[in-house]
């Protein structure tokens, strides 16, 4: 599917906007416990999965609110989520982590590093079992690679010859531990290589650089119905999480990055092409932004859950599925 | 439910073995993973044959990685299969306890009820065979605790055979537990097969002096001591929990408040286990019926030694749980 | 050398079981001692022993059967040769003896810390303590295996006290039930209710049949003497208050100052009126069953020892553990139906007493006062006497007596120490 770079730039804005909402929101309470702000990454959730099929399933890590948005799940459905409330997109019983969604295809927001790559091997099992040609593409940070289950997973696939994506977003720290202190062999692609995997990386700050190879990786797993590795290299101007005090970077390497911000490299391209002129990108932003308020508008008057349904969804209610 | 035109003797493998075959064969989502299931015939040689019926597909050799390929599992069955994953043992199933409990119990949950994850998980327990330290364990308590997991322990030959059928049929998740040491063990099983339910505990044996409260590998050995237990005087009634989670309270309750002792036989260590819960639910439902303390008989808190002598010791025997109940009853001895 | 017997703890009884020595070889005794716990049809009571001495020997093994009369031990240097009957005395302090058993071996301890014989304190199982309310049965008075009470100890301990049956909250002394012929006596549980029951009718019986009864009744106005200890209990804790029975017995030990051919016993075909009160108090036994221990000296108790009294007769009867001396010696009983129990009782006197003075359920009435309608609270007061010793006339004056008393309740606060009308 080849969308168009405007259209992947307001993807990218609404990423963007939603994001420092959210800061400011957990900043005023209004957001509790653990939020992970994709700030600097969107290019990679916009171009990897621009170039999915609504049927393809999707699994990513805790910093989920791009992958949620660009998918296109509803916005006010996931700011109610983060709300905690029940029109949230998981019930308002996940949270920031945890969002999901079934018409989505979109299996979580997982909390534990690595433990949604065996699912997206199991996903891409279950199709290749049944006779379907779809794609699995699991997101996952580069301090996954150091898991086990990483490793398990990616043998799994090559070996079973399973059509799943694997996307590392490369942002350099796994919390606040740098790759070169973790990685033996900080060539991540390389590593992939070595479990006969087609494996290549590319320059996660800029969409078109993302989407290409995307669409490459996606036609390569579909076609073959084997895996692929794609590594986005990538870097988030905030702290790990809203917790992160972030001392364990250097605030000019922070600068630095922030020189190669995705929106203002996507915008300085569709001026320079004239696409769009600088009024219609902050007319764009307007809307954005107009679209933030709504959902969070949304989400201040939503429902809490009552108490006393404290127990539902530890079982399943009704028919087998 | 069909009637019983006959029964026929069978191994606790066998049940086991024949129950997934004819899973199979009724429905094309059920497959088997798990190592060595396929080549090999199992770890324990219960999937022996199975390959040659139903290929490499649906009977599938997996690698080394136990967190890996259950995660797949509860994705095949996010995905739209029925696999029935099996971790050789419950030693190992500890690489994969976080995707059993962050993934398969708590999926449904998280995504507020949008995703079930039916998959149904075989693990083998228990000691008894000197296998000693790492291979000797009990940890049914650990998945017990679980909310979100249904957890089993079939102990005869006709549970063996009949509780995986409504394991599979389950939308939400199942861990089965099969002691080693039943797997030789031969029993009746109907012919037809009777349905069974994964509600209940069975009470095996009935009595009036004392309730005996166990599960799994543990069943055989109380059935011994209730028999010898008549010969001393004591009528003893034994209960076979059947399920650890959810546990069937109702039919323990009903017991106790007739015979009024309760004993719990365990094969997991003492401290923190399934004994505890058991006697707690107890003291909380029958304390004005209790004529006497619950007592527990589990294993000794050590690691499971190698030497027959020792291992025989430290776990739960005909005779500790004679003692236990001796004493319960308040005869010396 | 004296020689300890096996006493008369009853008009009918003719033998006891000795179930078991409190004393040994080499102890000392006094009078007054608890020696031995006996066995009768009715129940188990503590005996004691009417000398001081040295206990020599132990002639009768717990189990025996023996008449009354037997030599049970023998005393040395006893000062009261055994044929001298035993004098009444006033009971010492009620104290129930401590449980005797030492916890069989191999027992281990899922047992008690402190050894209180407290109730709260016992150590007894939940299902024990759940039987025990049930059954009626004190705690205290139970003695358990290897520290701790098992719910086979309390239901052995109901089977000796030969009742069971759903608990009675009632504090008052019941009225004696209609003579009813004995229970078989086939199942060895209810044996021993059986036994008493046949006790009880043989003594009615005999009772009927050789006492001449008359019958009197009197309705009792009770409003002053309720209201004046409505105010005593007023800001009394609920263990000190004193009940309306306390009042009437205390009535009664009263009014018998006056009233000598009331108070005494009619043995050898005379009446030999006697020269203290000591009253019978009808207790009821839970599950069936009547037993009238005494309060010696009554009339010389002040109202709240009177009440303690009571209350500790009725706890220790329902217990199984009365005194030899409470169960030989009163001179008349009271019984009272208390809250449940008719308006009016018309009863049968206990050999050899000559009267037996009955109290129905106190009821509001309407009465005519002053010439107007009031209501009041009102007690039927009966008395059956024995005619060969005091006539209708009689009869009336002394429960007219009695509702004097009653109308001035302060006299009946203090004991006693009226000079006695010996006559």
């Amino acid at each position: 599917m080849t969308v168009s770079l405007l259209a992947r730039y307001r993807e990218m804005l609404r990423i963007r906007r939603f994001e420092e909402r959210c800061a400011e929101l957990y900043s005023a309470e209004r957001i509790r416990g653990f939020v992970h702000l994709y700030i600097g990454e969107e290019a990679v959730a916009v171009g990897v999965i621009g170039e999915l099929q609504p049927d393809d399933a999707l699994v990513t890590t805790y910093r989920d609110h791009g992958h949620a948005l660009a998918r296109g799940i509803d916005m006010p459905a996931v700011m109610a989520e983060m709300y905690g409330c029940m029109e949230g997109v998981s019930h308002g019983r996940g949270g920031s982590m945890h969002l999901f969604s079934e018409p989505h295809r979109f299996y979580g927001g997982n909390a534990i590093v690595a433990g949604g790559l065996p699912l997206a091997v199991g996903l891409a099992l279950a199709d290749r079992m049944q006779g379907r040609s779809r794609v699995s593409a699991c997101f996952f940070g580069e301090g996954a690679m150091a898991e086990g289950e990483f490793h398990e997973s990616i043998n799994l696939a090559a070996l079973w010859h399973l059509p799943v994506l694997f996307v590392c977003e490369n942002n350099l720290y796994a919390m606040g531990t740098a790759l070169a202190r973790s990685e033996s062999e900080t060539d991540l692609a390389l590593k992939a290589a070595a479990y006969e995997v087609p494996a290549w990386a590319c320059d996660g700050m800029d969409v078109d650089a993302v989407s290409d190879a995307a669409q490459r990786a996606v036609a390569l797993v579909r076609g073959s119905g084997g895996p692929a590795f794609l590594e986005a290299r990538t870097y988030r101007f905030r702290a790990h999480s809203m917790y992160d005090p972030d001392r364990y970077r250097d605030k000019g390497e922070i600068e630095h990055w922030r020189e190669r911000d995705p929106l203002t490299i996507a915008g300085q391209r569709l001026v320079a092409s004239g696409v769009a002129s600088d009024d219609d990108l902050k007319d764009i932003d307007t809307e954005v932004i107009a679209e933030v308020d709504a959902a969070v508008a949304f989400a201040e008057m939503g429902t809490h859950e009552d108490v006393a349904e404290l127990t539902r969804f530890v079982t399943s209610e009704g028919a087998t599925a | 439910m069909s009637t019983t035109t006959g029964t026929r003797t069978l191994s606790y493998r066998e049940a086991v073995r024949e129950a997934m075959r004819d899973a199979m064969r009724a429905d094309g989502r059920v497959f088997l993973m798990g190592e060595d299931v396929g080549r090999y015939g199992g770890g324990f040689g219960v999937s022996l044959g199975l390959l040659e019926e139903f290929g490499e597909e649906r009977i599938r050799d997996t690698p080394l990685s136990e967190s890996g390929f259950v995660g797949a599992g509860i994705g095949a069955a996010l995905g739209g299969m029925r696999p029935i994953v099996e971790i050789m043992t419950v030693n190992f199933s500890l690489l994969a306890l976080d995707q059993i409990l962050n993934s398969a119990a708590t999926l449904l949950h998280m995504s507020g009820g949008q995703f079930n994850v039916p998959v149904v998980i075989r693990m083998t327990t228990g000691g008894g065979r000197q296998l000693a330290a790492q291979h000797s364990h009990s940890l049914e308590a650990y998945y017990a605790h679980i909310p979100g997991l249904r957890v089993l322990a079939p102990a005869t030959v006709a549970d063996a055979y009949g509780m995986l059928a409504p394991a599979l049929a389950d939308p939400d998740p199942v861990v089965i537990f099969e002691h080693g040491s039943l797997y030789n063990a031969k029993g009746e099983l109907a012919e037809p097969p009777n349905a069974v339910d994964l509600d209940s505990a069975a009470v095996r044996r009935a009595g009036s002096d004392v309730t005996l409260v166990t599960y799994g590998g543990c069943l055989d050995l109380c059935l011994d001591a209730a028999n010898l237990l008549e010969s001393q005087g004591v009528s003893v009634e034994v209960i076979d929990l059947r399920t650890l989670r959810p546990l069937d309270d109702e039919t323990v309750m009903t017991s106790v408040s007739r015979t009024h002792r309760a004993v719990v036989v365990d094969e997991g260590w003492r401290s923190v286990g399934l004994s505890a819960e058991v006697a707690a639910r107890i003291a909380e439902d029958c304390f004005y019926d209790l004529d006497a303390p619950v007592g527990r008989v589990a294993t000794i808190e050590v690691p499971i030694p190698y030497p027959r002598h020792l291992e025989q010791a430290a776990l739960p025997s005909a005779d500790r749980v004679v003692s236990a109940v001796r004493k319960a009853v308040g005869i010396d001895g | 050398m004296a020689e300890f017997r096996m006493p008369s703890l009853g008009a009918d009884m003719t033998e006891g079981t000795l179930l078991e020595w409190l004393v040994h070889p080499g102890d000392v005794v006094h009078r007054g001692d608890i020696v031995a716990v006996v066995d009768t049809a009715k129940s188990a009571i503590d005996v004691e022993v009417f000398q001081d001495g040295t206990v020599m020997k132990l002639l009768v093994e717990p189990g025996a059967t023996v008449p009354v009369g037997e030599p049970l031990a023998l005393l040395a240097d006893g000062d009261s040769p055994g044929s001298r009957p035993p004098v009444t005395e006033p009971a010492p302090s009620p104290e129930p003896p401590p449980s005797p058993e030492p916890p069989p071996a191999g027992r281990t301890a899922a047992a008690p810390h402190g050894t209180s014989h407290d109730a709260a304190h016992i150590p007894a199982s939940p299902f024990a303590r759940r039987r025990a309310t049930e059954l009626g049965i004190d705690l205290t008075q139970v003695a358990g295996h290897g520290g701790v009470i098992s719910v086979a100890d309390v239901e052995r301990a109901a089977l000796a006290r030969n009742g069971e049956g759903p608990a009675s909250t009632d504090a008052v002394p019941a009225a004696p039930e209609p003579v009813v012929p004995a229970l078989p006596a086939d199942k060895p549980r209810s044996s021993h209710a059986a036994a008493m029951r046949e006790a009880i009718a043989a003594l009615m019986a005999r009772s009927k049949r050789e006492i001449p009864h008359y019958y009197l009744t009197l309705d009792i106005d009770l409003e002053v003497p309720l209201g004046w200890l409505a105010d005593r209990n007023a800001g009394r804790p609920v263990a000190e208050r004193v009940l309306p029975a306390a009042l009437l017995l205390a009535a009664v030990a009263r009014a018998l100052h006056d009233f000598p051919d009331m108070n005494g016993s009619f043995a050898d075909g005379a009446y030999h009126p006697s020269p203290n009160v000591n009253l019978g108090v009808a207790i009821a036994l839970r599950g069936g069953g009547l037993i009238a221990p005494g309060i010696p000296d009554a009339d010389q108790l002040d109202l709240d020892t009177l009440m303690a009294r009571m209350k500790d007769l009725v706890a220790r009867a329902r217990g199984g553990r009365l005194r030899a001396s409470e169960m030989s010696d009163s001179t008349i009983t009271v019984t009272s139906l208390g809250e449940q129990g008719a308006e009016s009782v018309l009863g049968v006197i206990y050999p050899p007493q000559v009267a037996l003075v009955g109290f129905g359920r106190i009821v509001e009435r309407p009465v005519a006062v002053d010439g107007m309608l009031a209501v009041r609270p009102v007690v039927t007061a009966t008395l059956a006497a024995d005619h060969r010793v005091s006539d209708g006339h009689r009869g009336g004056l002394f429960l007219t007596r009695i509702a004097e008393l009653l109308s001035d309740p302060e006299t009946l606060m203090g004991g006693s120490h009226d000079a006695r009308d010996q006559s």
